[in-house]
């Protein structure tokens, strides 16, 4: 830096410390709460020191469900939100990575058009088209299924010029040499562009994950039986019945529950995920 | 930009096109005509009957005083979120942005909330501030302060503000310091030689040299405000009280489920559809060009 004073490195650690306890502190009061029983925490006066009953809450959590109406236990619903999180992810990456090479590496009529179909999607969040969208899944009979969780989501542009900007900066050349060597276009594909791309489909990978993951309006909205929720959309099924009744410390836990493996994502593979983050959005 | 050696395969290409383009057609096209074409019907409750009434959902809805209280909201909302969580972001990315010891450790502590789903990020902010059980219910209450956000639709906005701001700060932090560090050095060693103190270095060359962040960062936090934001809304207020944080997104969700109205519903949508598209344009004409340099 320019210059260097003490007191001004002591102001960043303290505004930087100040930020560091806001963006922590609704985490540290949740996760609190799911180590006290109903009663501490209803109260009102909830110490801010962890109790004796973290491993039966989350035992009930993930295992049993709440006791005061019928519930879906949360084990379940990490396990559909999981299912629902990788197949967005990866069938993002399938099909726009497919479509890319189609439109960086072939000449064919419609190409622009077909990029154009593709590229405008970019526009329109899911929210927008919720009650068409879900009419179609309706009639299609994907209703509480997994494909009908998964397929809407995945047709977005963001995949496609993720890849078709990657491939671009591959040189001309790479492909002129597998070429002499007698590579054709699957060959291509798969012994040179496949293995070039690999961290470009794990930062796409990451964002879609998380992407997924928290997906909450359209669960919600096709997802009638219990068995299919997701985590996300669980919890605040937790807390519908009147505020005495809710299972807050049950309801903090499945919180903690569901930030964990995002969360986590983000933490240990934080190069992937800012390259991905912006790169997805240039 | 094209490739000039491409390979010449007829019916290859559009194999690999397929997979996209249908999933695209089925859950995108034509959801999004249907929104369009029953925007201009009016469907019985059952949905047996409908009949084209041309405008009249349109008229419908810009007769009703609540959809323009849901603009208003939407838009008290937006300029709320994005200008506290812009301003916080950048004030935490400059500090980071100095040659801390502890920067990395920082940085991973502060990006990390991008990762909560919104949904969840309310419900801990409600949990906090929960009229009878949050943490800070009480301190609130001791200091004479009347604090219930199930009643009082002020409160309510407060609280999805500060969730949704909470749940921001993490991606404009990113961006800022990113912003921030492609800032040649030599510009504000210039400026120091000349005299320029910290305060005045910022104003005058790191802020302008951030425009086009800043701008960026403007448009994708309205459009995140539009729309990502439905979570936190539903988990702390279902829109409430009396629809003080009903925004229109939420009153497109609100009026097709829980009203049934779904011509009104979808000629929203079709609203929001031209508001997005003008807003992606804008994001696209100008921070490709860069704001100022």
């Amino acid at each position: 830096m320019v210059e260097h004073r003490r007191w001004n490195d002591i102001l960043a650690y303290a505004i930087l410390t100040f930020g560091v306890f806001i963006v922590v502190f609704p985490v540290y009061v949740a996760l609190i709460a799911s180590t006290h029983d109903a009663a501490t925490v209803v109260n009102g006066n909830m110490p801010m020191l962890p109790g004796s009953h973290t491993l039966e809450n989350y035992y009930r959590a993930i295992f049993v469900g709440g006791s005061r109406a019928s519930r879906e236990p949360v084990g379940h619903m990490l396990m559909n939100s999981f299912v629902m999180a990788m197949g967005i992810a990866l069938g993002k990456i399938v099909i726009s990575i497919l479509s890319a090479y189609a439109v960086v590496y072939f000449r064919f009529p419609f190409r622009q058009t077909a990029f154009w179909i593709i590229f405008v999607t970019l526009m329109l969040p899911v929210e927008v088209r919720i009650y068409p969208t879900y009419k179609v899944i309706a009639d299609l009979k994907m209703l509480d299924t997994y494909a009908g969780l998964i397929l809407p989501l995945i047709a977005s542009a963001t995949g496609t010029l993720l890849f078709r900007q990657f491939f671009m900066t591959i040189p001309d050349e790479l492909l002129e040499a597998s070429r002499i060597d007698g590579a054709g276009p699957f060959r291509f594909f798969k012994d040179t562009l496949l293995p070039l791309s690999v961290t470009t489909m794990a930062a796409l990978f990451v964002i879609q994950f998380i992407y997924g993951w928290n997906q909450y309006l359209w669960p919600l909205l096709i997802t009638t039986q219990e068995s299919m929720q997701t985590i996300v959309t669980g919890i605040k099924k937790m807390l519908t019945t009147t505020d005495e009744l809710a299972e807050w410390q049950l309801a903090m836990a499945t919180a903690i529950l569901a930030m964990v493996p995002p969360v986590a994502v983000v933490v240990f593979m934080q190069r992937r995920f800012v390259r991905g983050l912006v790169e997805t959005e240039k | 930009m094209e490739k000039s050696a491409v390979f010449k395969g007829k019916l290859l290409p559009y194999l690999l096109l397929v997979p996209q383009l249908v999933i695209t057609l089925v859950f995108f096209y034509w959801p999004a005509s249907q929104a369009v074409w029953q925007s201009f019907l009016r469907e019985d409750a059952f949905g047996l009957n409908s009949e084209f009434i041309g405008l009249e959902n349109y008229q419908a809805l810009l007769a009703q005083p609540e959809y323009y209280k849901a603009m208003a909201t939407t838009v008290v909302f937006s300029s709320l979120v994005a200008a506290l969580s812009l301003s916080i972001a950048l004030l935490f990315a400059t500090q980071a942005d100095k040659n801390l010891k502890a920067a990395p450790t920082f940085k991973v502590m502060m990006i990390w909330p991008y990762a909560v789903a919104p949904a969840v990020a309310g419900v801990l902010w409600l949990f906090i501030f929960h009229p009878s059980l949050g943490t800070m219910a009480r301190p609130l209450r001791m200091m004479g302060f009347n604090w219930n956000p199930m009643l009082n639709g002020n409160h309510a906005m407060a609280l999805v503000v500060m969730a949704a701001v909470w749940k921001q700060i993490a991606y404009n932090f990113l961006f800022f310091l990113a912003g921030l560090q492609a800032i040649p050095r030599s510009v504000l060693e210039a400026g120091a030689i000349d005299g320029a103190g910290p305060y005045r270095r910022f104003w005058t060359i790191t802020f302008p040299l951030l425009s086009p962040t800043t701008f960026f960062l403007l448009v994708v936090n309205v459009v995140y405000v539009f729309f990502d934001t439905f979570g936190i809304i539903d988990a702390v207020t279902g829109g409430g009280p009396a629809g003080a944080t009903t925004t229109m997104v939420y009153k497109v969700y609100a009026d097709g489920r829980l009203g049934g109205d779904l011509g009104g519903s979808a000629a929203q949508s079709v609203i929001l559809m031209v508001i997005v598209i003008v807003l992606t344009a804008i994001q696209f004409r100008y921070v490709e060009r860069k704001v100022q340099y």
